[in-house]
């Protein structure tokens, strides 16, 4: 195992070996085609260690967060885990952040609540 | 019946009305809200990492404080909910997560996640009664066809949530029967609505909440219901005004004749 599917696998206490390639967590992601690599294919280059590729995806950012990849999986594999890891793996890296407090104030509007700022900061920073 | 209670902060804030309406609502209901004497922002997002330990502290400060008060500690806002209730079972479960947090806090007595964490919906359907509630309703909402909107994180990861049936929930639907509405059940009251990408990636947000709006109107619903400030931003602005949407505790407050007048 590669140090990067090392970390990643650690961190987010996923075992890939676990997944039937069965795609249903892919037929159920609601940002599906916002991804680059969809969450059926994540697990498989965690797994096979094609971590680079993961990091220096779109996908790791367009995540939702809905937990339906997680609900679904027959087999527990828990693929929403998986990344969120490779997007820490990347912005736990110095100078790698993807939101920075400048970029804020052009992105607010008056109704939008305090709730979407945190959590962008939550995911997207460190 | 007394609870400790964490209004977060969206609901001190843009979300003020969720809050408002709920507990002028449960006052009415002879339910006492005590918001914790001190309380920080729960982080809007559960942590999924394993080792990440900084962010789960001020749900565990809260949730070890309604402890120390001897009392289940009750939410409102979905997202409060999911990290509360999900950081919870950590502190039970996970053994490093648990001894890492209790060296960081250096609470007198030890947390281990003794705490109950109950959603304002399950005070409401399993102390309070749905029964009940229907006996206490002074203005129903007859005629009022609205559609419930779940979303994700009052119901998923529903191992962990144990909230309603993820895939068919009925808690929202019932709750519009025990305030004289008539529920509009639609295919997509429990897909995500995309909110938390609205800094991100705004054209998915409005194009998803402009799907869930579409499903839910064309089975028939003319407003949606919701308990998260993030989907009621995400549905209302970004979907572009199609159907009106409130939460919860407004149609709960105005059903038990205490809307005008709750500060
Ligand atoms: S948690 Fe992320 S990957 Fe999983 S279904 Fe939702 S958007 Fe897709
Ligand atoms: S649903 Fe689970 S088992 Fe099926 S492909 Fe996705 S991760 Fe693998």
């Amino acid at each position: 195992m590669n140090h990067m599917t090392e970390i990643v696998t650690r961190i987010s206490g996923v075992n890939p070996r676990k997944c039937m390639k069965c795609g249903k967590c892919t037929a159920a992601c609601p940002a599906y085609d916002e991804m680059d690599y969809h969450p059926h294919q994540f697990v498989d280059m965690v797994e096979t260690g094609r971590l680079e590729e993961l990091m220096n995806s779109r996908g790791i950012y367009m995540c939702l967060s809905c937990f339906a990849c997680l609900e679904r999986c027959p087999r527990s594999v828990e693929p929403a885990k998986l990344i969120e890891a490779v997007r820490l793996a990347v912005v736990r890296q110095q100078g790698r952040n993807h939101l920075k407090p400048e970029q804020i104030p052009a992105l607010l509007d008056p109704d939008l609540p305090q709730q979407a700022i945190t959590s962008a900061f939550r995911k997207y920073r460190k | 019946m007394t609870y400790s209670y964490f209004p977060g902060c969206t609901l001190k804030t843009k979300g003020r009305d969720l809050d408002i309406w709920g507990r002028a609502a449960m006052e009415a209901l002879g339910v006492e809200l005590r918001e914790l004497p001190q309380w920080q922002c729960c982080g809007a997002v559960y942590p999924q990492a394993k080792d990440e330990i900084a962010v789960r502290l001020s749900a565990v400060r809260a949730l070890a404080s309604a402890g120390e008060l001897g009392t289940d500690l009750v939410t409102l806002c979905s997202a409060c909910h999911h990290v509360i209730k999900r950081v919870n079972r950590d502190m039970r479960t996970d053994e490093t997560i648990r001894s890492r947090a209790n060296t960081y806090l250096q609470l007198e007595t030890p947390y281990a996640g003794e705490t109950k964490v109950l959603h304002y919906l399950e005070v409401l359907r399993d102390q309070v009664g749905f029964d009940q509630l229907q006996k206490r309703v002074v203005k129903p909402l007859t005629g009022r066809k609205i559609g419930a909107y779940y979303g994700c994180l009052l119901l998923r990861p529903s191992g962990e949530m144990e909230f309603d049936d993820p895939e068919n929930p009925s808690i929202l639907e019932d709750f519009l029967r025990a305030i004289g509405a008539e529920p509009v059940v639609y295919a997509m009251r429990n897909e995500c609505c995309g909110g938390y990408t609205t800094l991100e990636n705004k054209p998915y947000a409005v194009k998803q909440a402009g799907r869930v709006l579409e499903n839910a109107a064309s089975c028939g619903a003319e407003e949606l219901i919701t308990a998260c400030p993030l989907c009621l931003y995400n549905l209302q602005v970004n979907g572009g005004g199609k159907l009106p949407v409130r939460y919860f505790t407004e149609l709960l407050a105005e059903a038990l004749g205490v809307k005008e007048g709750a500060v």
